[in-house]
């Protein structure tokens, strides 16, 4: 079984995140990291592919040429191979143009079952799989919290608003997965020499057949005007424990008549 | 404007939110139509027409009974291109977040998400966003029609305008692939397990807790508090607590006097569920948690230290 992975370079979390006020673009200048949703759909690749017995993960993700120290993570954890579409023409991609590049990447590669993690830490976006599974013109379910595949077909326990659903799908699926499908293992020493070794390809836009303007800010149909500060909320504290954590909270429940 | 508001609905109810976000687009104006997509759901337009729609499509079809996105992605492609709405809105919701981006996608068409409020400013539509964990605010718009929106949930309360709706019947052409995925077996509200919603006092556990035997701990503070108890989603979905307990986008919105946070990062999902509490105290030894980013009182420690004692302090308090 051929699976793909989409996967995203991000901020790391410990990070102060702060939008850029020129181009009102995240500040993408610090440390990077594979978003820690997607490391889930990586596990969860890698155990789909270990029980069919053969096949391949192949991470596919979309950002600028250094993505590829983030996506060495997952190579040390067992994935195969990464293409990384990399292009200047797709910065400040919204979600119709990424989608539609994405997409263009997965199609080149044809694989059975494309994954993708909850959402993006940075963007809070938890959608591009939708978009992506439309273009694909391939059925989607999301939002899995357990996924099993047998006979040519994907069954995945979908969480909403009013339990679990549980959801059948033929091969070739889009599944997105939630953080609480599995334990991500840890990359092993012997994993994280190897994974230098292994196959890393950039792809432009050009070599997609995406045209310049399917991408980057002229593809994109949405737009962000001004930014600006959140209405002030209530005092927040936050304190040390130093043995005196709970008598601190008691005598603040106290304080504010809540005991 | 000429909007379309997509209308979701469970076990015969539309859903409170899909109304609110009715009403707010009957408040900016212009002609307000709404779209029920299901299988016997026409009697729920005459609501919708309460609530601020002049025109409600509904689609009646055995093949939109399940809430599957794709099938109701060709209902709306055919109806945004038929009617020429220049909005298209949506409550999010586990599904309808499906729909809007498939529809996004199908319509080349820009989409914008997790929006608190939609104004008209300077002759255009502008979409309030809080990002980075809420810590600043993006004021958002599109660059064509139509505009797509998601707004969160729990933004705008129902409010009835005493109108009614005209039904017009759809039959939606729909495409292979969309009916491809198949639903096996469908969530039914589950009857079991604590009522949080009503509660003054919930104690709320999180992956943090390290493994299911340790919810003992947050079970035993809310009994000493006289609360109930609650749980995030990763728990839930790792099976340490039922559904019925969490708190958050897909699962319960709470507002009690007091609710104490253990284990929890507190990702936009669950804040959602719980900002509107009156007090919020968090314990977690993360510092960089995001909790306390809105925690009235954070404390950063070892939960196994500290809440046990936190028990004992306040049962020998309601014992004096």
């Amino acid at each position: 079984m051929k699976i793909a992975v989409c996967a995203k370079h991000v901020p790391e979390a410990t990070a102060q995140r702060r939008l850029d006020p020129q181009t009102k673009r995240l500040d993408r200048s610090g440390e990077g990291t594979l978003n820690q949703f997607d490391v889930h759909a990586v596990e969860e690749a890698l155990k789909l592919r270990d029980a069919s017995g053969d096949g391949e993960v192949v991470i596919v993700s979309l950002g600028p040429e250094r993505a590829f120290e983030a996506m060495r993570k997952a190579l040390a954890m067992g994935a195969d191979r990464v293409v990384l579409v990399s292009d200047e023409g797709a910065a400040g991609s919204d979600l119709v143009a990424t989608s539609r590049i994405l997409a263009a990447a997965l199609e080149r590669e044809g694989a059975d079952l494309v994954l993708f993690g909850q959402q993006a830490n940075d963007s809070d976006g938890a959608v591009l799989w939708a978009a992506v599974a439309d273009r694909l013109q391939r059925p989607l379910i999301s939002q899995v919290a357990e996924l099993t595949h047998e006979d040519g077909k994907v069954r995945g326990k979908r969480q909403t608003e009013f339990g679990y659903d549980v959801i059948e799908a033929p091969l070739p699926a889009v599944i997105a997965v939630s953080d609480a499908i599995n334990e991500p293992r840890y990359p092993s020493l012997k994993g994280i020499m190897g994974a230098k070794k292994k196959p890393q390809e950039t792809v432009s836009l050009g070599d997609l057949g995406v045209s310049a303007g399917e991408a980057g800010e002229a593809g994109s149909r949405t737009v962000v005007y001004a930014l600006s500060d959140p209405p002030a909320r209530g005092d927040t504290v936050k304190i040390e424990d130093d043995g005196s954590g709970a008598e601190k909270i008691v005598q603040f429940l106290q304080e504010k008549k809540a005991l | 404007m000429k909007s379309l508001v997509f209308l979701e609905h469970h076990e015969g109810k539309l859903q409170q939110d899909s109304l609110g976000v009715l009403g707010k687009a009957a408040g900016l104006g212009g002609e307000v139509e709404a779209a029920l997509l299901g299988e016997g759901v026409e009697g729920l337009a005459s609501e919708a027409g309460k609530h601020g729609a002049s025109r409600v499509y509904v689609a009646d079809d055995v093949l939109l009974a399940a809430p599957l996105p794709q099938p109701r992605v060709d209902a709306l492609e055919s109806l945004v291109n038929e009617g020429g709405h220049d909005t298209v809105l949506f409550a999010a919701s586990v599904l309808s977040a499906d729909v809007a981006a498939g529809l996004a996608a199908r319509l080349g068409a820009g989409l914008n998400w997790d929006l608190t409020d939609l104004v008209e400013e300077d002759g255009r539509l502008v979409g309030k966003r809080p990002a980075l964990g809420d810590s600043v605010y993006v004021d958002v718009g599109w660059t064509t029609e139509p505009r797509l929106a998601l707004i969160r949930s729990g933004t705008f309360e129902p409010a009835e305008t005493g109108g009614s709706a005209e039904v017009e019947k759809i039959e939606p052409r729909l495409q292979d692939f969309s009916l491809a995925a198949r639903m096996v077996e469908q969530a039914h509200e589950e009857s079991e397990g604590p009522s949080i919603e009503d509660a003054d006092v919930i104690v709320a556990g999180g992956r943090g807790l390290g493994g299911p035997e340790n919810f003992a701990l947050v079970e035993e503070l809310a009994k000493a508090l006289g609360g109930a108890v609650a749980a995030t989603r990763a728990v839930v979905d790792a099976g340490w607590y039922p559904y019925a307990a969490q708190v958050g986008q897909t699962g319960k919105t709470v507002s009690p006097k007091l609710y104490v946070a253990v284990g929890i990062s507190g990702a936009i999902q669950h804040k959602v569920g719980m900002q509107s509490s009156g007090l919020i105290v968090a314990i977690n030894k993360d510092p960089n948690a995001p909790i306390f980013e809105y925690a009235d009182l954070g404390v950063v420690g070892d939960l196994h230290e500290i809440v046990p004692k936190l028990t004992e302090l306040v049962r020998a308090r309601k014992a004096a």
